[in-house]
């Protein structure tokens, strides 16, 4: 049957080689390129490895490569280390607050009739597939200084019109914005473990005279707990690589480290800096992803 | 214990969609708004919309993005549901967990380190950048959403469908098209659409790996939010948002009306 493994083999194959050539080799230039310098060439980096040149010429190139860039990213002098800290500052408070929201709108979810569950899931999921930049950008109007709120603001007599509430340009409206754009991905995984839950412990604890807070804490909060560390990585780390909402909404001091690297990039033109930039983040980063890697992995091999 | 809503909940439920929904509504009514200020409204008006359809460069991007959403879509649906095969059907193989690892990790990379690599990739075998390397950009990162979509599927599937078939002396490959698929249909257009969806929507990677003469609708609309809020671009989101909605709403009757017969189905079988 050698035209069966050859088969086996191929469904196999094409995806692996695919993400192979496009997903871990680009990391690994990435990584080559953060020890390389900045030239005036194209490409703009040296040394350049070229095969054909023979293998003296590798041997030179490579004792070229060096770790200058990563020893400019990690100086106290440059805002890097700054950025860094304050993308997992605000991708931290963002992700609790996310849960604050998103886990009383799964709970509610959850415990509305069978029925209705569906449709409520679908309308979680919908905004999801509206684009992201309009949602983002949905929120330039209604928090600028002239905007949708600051008006209701003044026509209820809260603020003067000569005074409004400056939350566009703020970290403030950096959260607003995360929250609202990553709420649909904290919603479902929650929603998906606390539907699972076994009512009837509920009923049990109940009877036993457990008061609902109580028996909240003792049961449904560690039951959904899979779902808690799946929706918080699920938004926590995208949160921290954000380029668009701290652009857009963000203001001028507002330091993360996804805008800092687009601009290291796109406007200083430095591709070995912005490369060192993106290998740190990713160490930053590789623990929380190894995370959710078990825990997705987990769950599938346990339904 | 009270079955039923309580009023925790449906307060919950009620809040929580009033943000998610308001602010597209609101997005969605100032575009028909007549004042060229955004925030002052001035009476029902479509003008914006007449206006919309005079920009070239807009409907351009909105082509470029058209097409590199429908290629991308169905290359990273067949590349992504092999990729869910595999790591549902093959059991333990070598390389198994850099595999997992390269499925999984795209879902949460942030979008700059996935942006940059590609591009360094695509200058280091030097070939031209545009429609082409957005389109291979977005398979890879939207195959990896595909596939967890359709595992999802898969795990849940009676494997003694496909067994019987195979011993009936039916060949793998033809299976896999009578039996599988069918079957995982479902998941597999929905991974399609998330696909599409997704790189309709996407801005950084695109920015990233674009080149002179491909300029996305995301690219167009960012460029131009940054100078501010206009008519135009709510007009430019409404309409947007309208063809989601539909397709979305569509697809989801589609499977429910199918997930129906498939029961009705199992329930004669099971009888007879």
């Amino acid at each position: 049957m050698a035209s069966k493994a050859t088969g086996r083999w191929l469904v196999l194959a094409v995806p692996y080689l695919w993400l192979l050539a496009l997903f871990l080799v680009p990391f690994l230039i990435v990584f080559k390129i953060s020890l390389s310098q900045d030239a005036i060439a194209q490409p703009p980096y040296f040394p350049t490895f070229d095969l054909a040149e023979g293998w003296a010429a590798f041997k030179e190139a490579f004792a070229e490569l060096s770790f200058e860039n990563y020893g400019y990213v990690l100086s106290w002098d440059n805002e890097f280390i700054e950025a860094y800290g304050s993308s997992l500052w605000i991708a931290g408070i963002s992700t609790l607050l996310l849960l604050l929201v998103g886990y009383p709108i799964a709970y509610g979810m959850a415990r509305a009739p069978k029925s209705l569950r569906p449709t409520l899931l679908m309308l979680v999921i919908l905004p999801f597939w509206t684009s992201f930049l309009i949602r983002v950008y949905a929120w330039i109007g209604i928090l600028s200084p002239e905007g949708l709120l600051n008006q209701l603001l003044f026509a209820l007599g809260i603020i003067n019109r000569d005074a409004p509430l400056q939350i566009l340009n703020t970290d403030t409206a950096v959260y607003i914005g995360i929250v609202y754009s990553y709420l649909p991905f904290m919603i479902l995984p929650l929603y998906a473990a606390l539907e699972k839950m076994d009512e009837t412990l509920l009923e049990a604890a109940a009877d036993l005279g457990c008061p609902p807070f109580a028996a909240f804490w003792k049961i449904t909060w560690p039951l959904s707990l899979p779902g808690v560390f799946a929706g918080c990585l699920l938004c926590f780390i995208p949160a921290v690589g954000e380029f668009v909402i701290p652009d857009l909404l963000g203001g001028s001091d507002t330091l993360m480290i996804g805008k800092v690297l687009w601009t290291e990039f796109s406007v200083n033109r430095s591709w070995t800096v912005s490369s060192a930039v993106a290998v740190l983040l990713l160490l930053v980063l590789v623990i929380p992803i190894v995370f959710y890697q078990n825990l997705q992995a987990r769950e599938v091999e346990r339904r | 214990m009270r079955k039923g809503l309580s009023w925790f909940n449906v307060t919950s439920i009620a809040l929580g969609f009033a943000f998610l929904y308001i602010p597209i509504v609101l997005l969605v009514i100032y575009s028909f708004n007549a004042s060229r200020m955004v925030t002052v409204w001035a009476g029902f008006s479509t003008h914006w919309y007449w206006q919309l359809f005079q920009n070239q460069q807009l409907l351009d991007a909105a082509w470029v993005t058209l097409r590199v959403a429908f290629l991308t879509a169905t290359v990273a649906t067949v590349l992504g549901t092999l990729a869910a095969i595999t790591l549902t059907r093959y059991g333990r193989f070598t390389g198994r967990t850099l595999f997992s690892g390269m499925v999984y990790a795209p879902l949460v990379m942030p979008e700059v380190i996935t942006g940059l690599s590609l591009l360094l990739l695509f200058v280091a075998v030097d070939i031209d950048r545009g429609f082409w390397t957005i389109t291979l950009a977005h398979i890879t990162f939207t195959l990896c959403f595909v596939s967890v979509v359709v595992q999802s599927r898969l795990v849940t599937f009676d494997r003694s469908l496909e067994e019987a078939a195979l011993d009936l002396g039916c060949p793998p490959f033809k299976t896999f098209f009578v039996v599988t698929l069918p079957i995982i249909l479902p998941a597999v257009i929905s991974g399609w659409m998330l696909a599409f969806t997704l790189s309709l929507d996407d801005l950084v990677i695109a920015s990233f790996t674009t080149g002179p003469g491909a300029t996305t609708l995301p690219m167009r609309i960012y460029s131009q939010v940054r100078l501010g809020v206009t008519p135009e671009i709510n007009a430019a989101c409404t309409i947007l948002i309208a063809i989601v909605t539909v397709v979305v709403i569509v697809v989801s009757i589609m499977t429910k009306r199918q997930e129906i017969e498939r029961q009705k189905a199992e329930r004669l079988a099971a009888a007879g």
